[in-house]
């Protein structure tokens, strides 16, 4: 008994030992040299996968970024800048800021505003339902409403309302991109974070004609385009534009826009409130859009806050400097 | 040892004992590796290598070193440490001197270093062909042969399953049932299909 015992435990140990041993040694002889700052990159990274940065996934990029390969300034989409500036730190070099990003998309139609052109039943899909027969709405440009961006989004961000509308989690949302390439119609656009007023249409038909099957098109009548204080509107082919480099999230183009195409996803807007100080130039009465603003000339004006979209315009007009805005901020940029 | 038994024993591995279908061996693999083709061809090829190198090293290591120190009940553990070093050791070896291959093949070796099915094969070797009094060179080759019939049995069935795998994968499946579910379903009615061969006669 004992000596089975003795076989046993010295047998086996003699294998393992053996076995380490060769192991070890193999170790040395077939060591593949690998640069350890691709393990470092490695763990900095999100470990998604995702092959958003166009490398083959997290590890490609790392090997990439240690080569050099990366191009100045490109960036992990889901990692954003926080993770360039780690990997920049293991690689010793610099890495430029860049504005975080999410996912908008550009229509609002859902199943109560716009006209169906026929009934699709097939695969949950847009792109085989554009394959099978063209647009089931009746807007061409619109969104189909069938998932395709949900089911390629890797952080589970996007989900489709009752209506057949995509909603996006912007806080899930990692600017990735993926939907911007999946959808079939083109709707999806990576926009700066800190946007909050969107055209939600995409819709390059004339006025009547969009109207005709979409209840929340873009009729392209110009008005936000006229009223934007900033120049940031303009038209292209019936359809307006919102340049995020120079809108600030005033909203007074979502206030005039009579179809409800441009949305404010601003909660809690500030009011404008006039002091004591004021002086009843008028000026603020001129320059406010919704005629929000009332009072004789040289008297204290009043705000109607029910009216007040809270564009803060009266602010920067002001020579008296008698107008403050009060109530929940939105992201507000800083006015020059 | 004749040509007859010996196709009897490839036939046996590949279909009527199916590792994966009959066996039920290898499960992990077989539903985590079939989700697309390329991935499951290339899962396959590792098996068959590791299967026919496991059932080399642990012939020699059950006939030279346990049967002569009448410690045959240790099989089990002495066999996981052959099969868990051959691996590694491959890898290494592999990563060094063939990086092509490698790149195809090395990202599943270290998923096989202790599978069950490798250890398996291993173990059904010594209940075949070591303790049923088959001369001893006539066991060895039976064993390497068995081995890699097992695994090119693992490859067949993954291989099938990916196929499957790939072509439902747009049908009208309830939500519960997606995934993993649908492919344990689908691997009963293979199983069901492969019980056929049961009644298959060779040599």
């Amino acid at each position: 008994m004992q000596s089975v015992l003795a076989r046993s435990v010295v047998s086996l140990t003699g294998l393992a030992a053996a076995f380490g041993a060769m192991l070890a040694y193999a170790s040395r002889v077939f060591a593949v040299r690998r640069d350890p700052r691709v393990e470092k990159v490695l763990a900095a990274l999100p470990g998604v996968n995702c092959g958003a940065c166009g490398f083959p996934g997290c590890q490609g990029f790392a090997e990439a970024a240690v080569k050099g390969d990366v191009a100045e300034g490109a960036v992990c989409p889901p990692g954003g800048n926080e993770t360039m500036v780690k990997v920049a730190e293991i690689l010793g070099t610099e890495h430029a800021q860049l504005v975080p990003k999410v996912a908008v998309v550009h229509c609002a139609g859902g199943a109560s505003t716009s006209v169906q052109r026929v009934t699709y039943e097939g695969i949950e899909d847009c792109r085989a339902a554009l394959l099978v027969g063209g647009h089931p709405k009746a807007c061409i440009f619109g969104c189909l409403g069938l998932g395709t961006c949900r089911s390629v989004c890797p952080f589970g961000a996007i989900a489709i309302d009752e209506e057949g509308r995509v909603r996006i989690d912007a806080k899930r949302c990692t600017g990735c991109g993926k939907c911007v390439e999946a959808c079939p119609v083109g709707i999806i656009e990576l926009a700066p974070r800190d946007m909050r007023v969107h055209v939600r249409c995409s819709s390059h038909d004339k006025g009547p004609a969009a109207k005709k099957v979409c209840s929340v098109a873009c009729i392209a009548c110009q008005l936000c385009v006229k009223k934007c204080p900033h120049g940031a509107i303009r038209m292209d082919d019936n359809l307006a534009v919102i340049d995020y480099t120079k809108c600030t999230n005033c909203g007074i183009c979502a206030a005039v826009c009579p179809t409800k195409a441009i949305i404010d996803e601003v909660k809690v807007r500030p009011k404008a409130l006039i002091g004591s100080r004021c002086e009843g130039k008028g000026r603020c009465k001129e320059v406010c859009p919704v005629k929000a603003i009332t009072g004789e000339p040289g008297q204290r004006h009043e705000v109607s806050r029910g009216a007040c979209i809270g564009c803060g315009l009266c602010l920067d007009v002001c020579p008296t400097r008698a107008i403050t805005m009060v109530g929940a901020l939105g992201p507000q940029k800083e006015r020059s | 040892m004749d040509l007859g038994h010996l196709l009897a024993v490839v036939v046996g591995a590949i279909f009527v004992s199916n590792f994966v279908l009959m066996r039920y061996l290898g499960l992990c693999p077989f539903v985590g590796v079939s989700k697309d083709l390329d991935s499951a061809v290339g899962m396959g090829m590792a098996v068959i290598f590791v299967m026919t190198l496991a059932s080399l090293a642990t012939w020699f290591v059950y006939t030279y070193l346990l049967v002569p120190l009448g410690i045959v009940y240790l099989r089990t553990i002495a066999f996981i440490l052959v099969i868990a070093t051959l691996v590694q050791f491959v890898e290494m070896v592999m990563e060094k001197t063939a990086p092509a291959l490698h790149r195809s093949l090395g990202i599943y070796l270290p998923l096989i270093t202790t599978n069950c099915a490798v250890l398996g094969v291993a173990v059904v070797n010594v209940d075949e062909f070591m303790v049923t009094g088959i001369a001893r060179n006539a066991s060895f080759i039976y064993t390497v042969v068995h081995g890699f019939a097992a695994g090119v049995g693992f490859t067949l069935a993954l291989v099938l399953m990916a196929a499957i795998r790939e072509r439902i994968q747009l049908d009208a499946i309830p939500k519960s049932m997606r995934g993993i579910p649908i492919t344990f379903v689908i691997a009963g009615l293979m199983a069901i299909a492969f019980l056929g061969f049961t009644g298959l006669r060779v040599g």
